[in-house]
């Protein structure tokens, strides 16, 4: 399980996608039989899973969003959480 | 109790199927002509966009067979118009690569397949049917096209034992997840009940082997697996409640809680031919039926498990009980409890190769039973 762990340019996995929930006023995250809302934090790191940004490059446009506060270990922690439950993937894998 | 709006629609597009499972969930029913008028594509595509404006989140293309309706393909578009997860559930034999290439580009977000058992033969057994080759070839075709792709198995005395080598051919085709539910005894398996119930030792060896699987491959292919009701102390809360999150429409457009529904007599359902999606759920009569009923065991239940497993199951709880509104008899606490453990009992006693042959899934009313 070891190799998914090793992030360095996260992207939604295949069949992944984000979604607004107009109803609930909230993003989720919408995949095969299921969708799990997510708080503003983990969409806007979400948002930049493109499949071209690294984890560092996600965390820096995060902290200039939030005057400049270091977000790098609450990124990672976000993200390895996700990829544990399958729900990030690197875009290498 | 408020009623919050639904996440998933279950849209039977048909109860045409070119299977005949013995377990399947549509209702015993099925011939019956009123289903053979089928809401046409200017309905779906209303109630798929109601659908949307009412917060649904999850489409679920099912049958019968979704793709015996020519315009599968054109549903599939307006879902996703209407910000629709889509997920088609296949038998597969039908998901041919013209028809797979259009759904593609109509928006179509997973496809999910059943496979009857790992083994060519059984497997067309079991679907009363050949298939299996067609089925392999379609989830080939799948990953192909580049759609995530779930294989769903049924699992039964009779494929359980093969539990590995399901697994194993999952992984083959690539499937992101496996649904991997043992059949639970309503409708067509109640009929089928005593030959699809497993023994305790063939679900003690599928677990071990589910749970070594999970551990081997990690998250890039998730395992689904559930017991039979019966084989549990507490039952499960269905459909994660009456009329919570999801709802289902019949191939006619009536509007049910659940697959199983219409077998309990007295409820009305409405239809969507006469009324708009979003005044159906809050107030139709067989929405609000069950919504916040407690069935009298379990006001005063030791566990304090109400909130968790809702009583059970109110179909089940019809079938066995004869009344929808008892407690599920799974419930180790329900008095008709000894119905559920005799008939696990009984399968034990049977072994493994206990046999019972199929009564199979017909649109024909004369098999009925």
């Amino acid at each position: 399980m070891t190799e998914s762990l090793r992030l360095e340019v996260p992207v939604l996995p295949n069949g992944f996608r984000l979604h607004w929930d107009k109803v609930r006023e909230r993003h989720v995250l919408l995949f095969p039989e299921g969708a799990i809302g997510l708080n503003p934090t983990a969409a806007s790191v979400l948002e930049l899973c493109d499949g071209r940004r690294t984890v560092e490059d996600i965390a820096a446009e995060l902290s200039q969003r939030f005057g400049g506060a270091d977000v790098l270990a609450d990124v990672e922690n976000l993200l390895l959480d996700l990829a544990n439950r399958g729900m990030v993937a690197d875009v290498s894998q | 109790m408020s009623v919050s709006n639904p996440l998933l629609l279950i849209a039977e597009l048909s109860y045409k199927c070119p299977l005949h499972c013995p377990y399947c969930s549509n209702p015993m029913t099925i011939g019956d002509a009123k289903y053979a008028d089928e809401l046409s594509t200017e309905d779906w595509s209303r109630v798929f966009r109601e659908a949307g404006e009412l917060g649904v989140l999850q489409l679920a293309l099912t049958g019968g067979e979704p793709l015996v309706r020519k315009d599968a393909e054109e549903l599939t578009r307006v879902a996703k118009e209407a910000g629709l997860y889509s997920n088609l559930i296949t038998a597969g034999t039908p998901f041919t690569r013209t028809r797979a290439e259009a759904l593609k580009e109509a928006g179509l977000d997973n496809v999910q397949i059943s496979i009857q058992d790992s083994d060519p033969v059984s497997s067309d057994h079991i679907a009363g049917t050949k298939s299996f080759a067609k089925k392999i070839e379609a989830a080939h075709l799948a990953r192909e096209l580049g759609f995530p792709l779930t294989i769903n198995v049924v699992l039964h005395r009779k494929n359980l034992d093969r539990i590995e080598e399901i697994i194993a051919l999952a992984e083959e085709l690539g499937a992101r997840r496996v649904e991997l539910a043992n059949s639970q005894y309503q409708g067509w398996a109640a009929v089928n009940r005593e030959a699809l119930m497993p023994t305790r030792e063939q679900l003690e060896h599928g677990e071990q082997v589910v749970i070594a699987a999970r551990e081997r491959i990690g998250p890039k292919m998730e395992l689904l697996w559930v017991l039979p009701d019966y084989y549990e102390d507490t039952p499960k809360p269905c459909m994660g409640g009456w009329a919570r999150d999801a709802m289902v429409i019949t191939p006619n457009g009536d509007v049910l809680p659940c697959q199983a529904a219409s077998s309990i007599p007295g409820l009305e359902f409405d239809n969507v031919r006469d009324r708009p999606l979003a005044e159906i759920w809050f107030e139709s009569d067989a929405m609000n039926r069950f919504r916040d009923f407690v069935p009298e065991v379990c006001k005063t239940c030791p566990l304090g498990r109400f909130e968790v497993d809702l009583g059970g199951c109110r179909c089940q709880a019809l079938a066995l009980t004869g009344d929808a509104g008892n407690v599920d008899p799974v419930c180790q606490f329900s008095p008709h409890h000894a119905l559920v453990t005799d008939a696990v009992a009984s399968a034990n006693r049977l072994g493994r190769n206990g046999d019972g042959e199929f009564v199979y899934r017909t649109e024909k009313a004369t098999a009925r039973v």
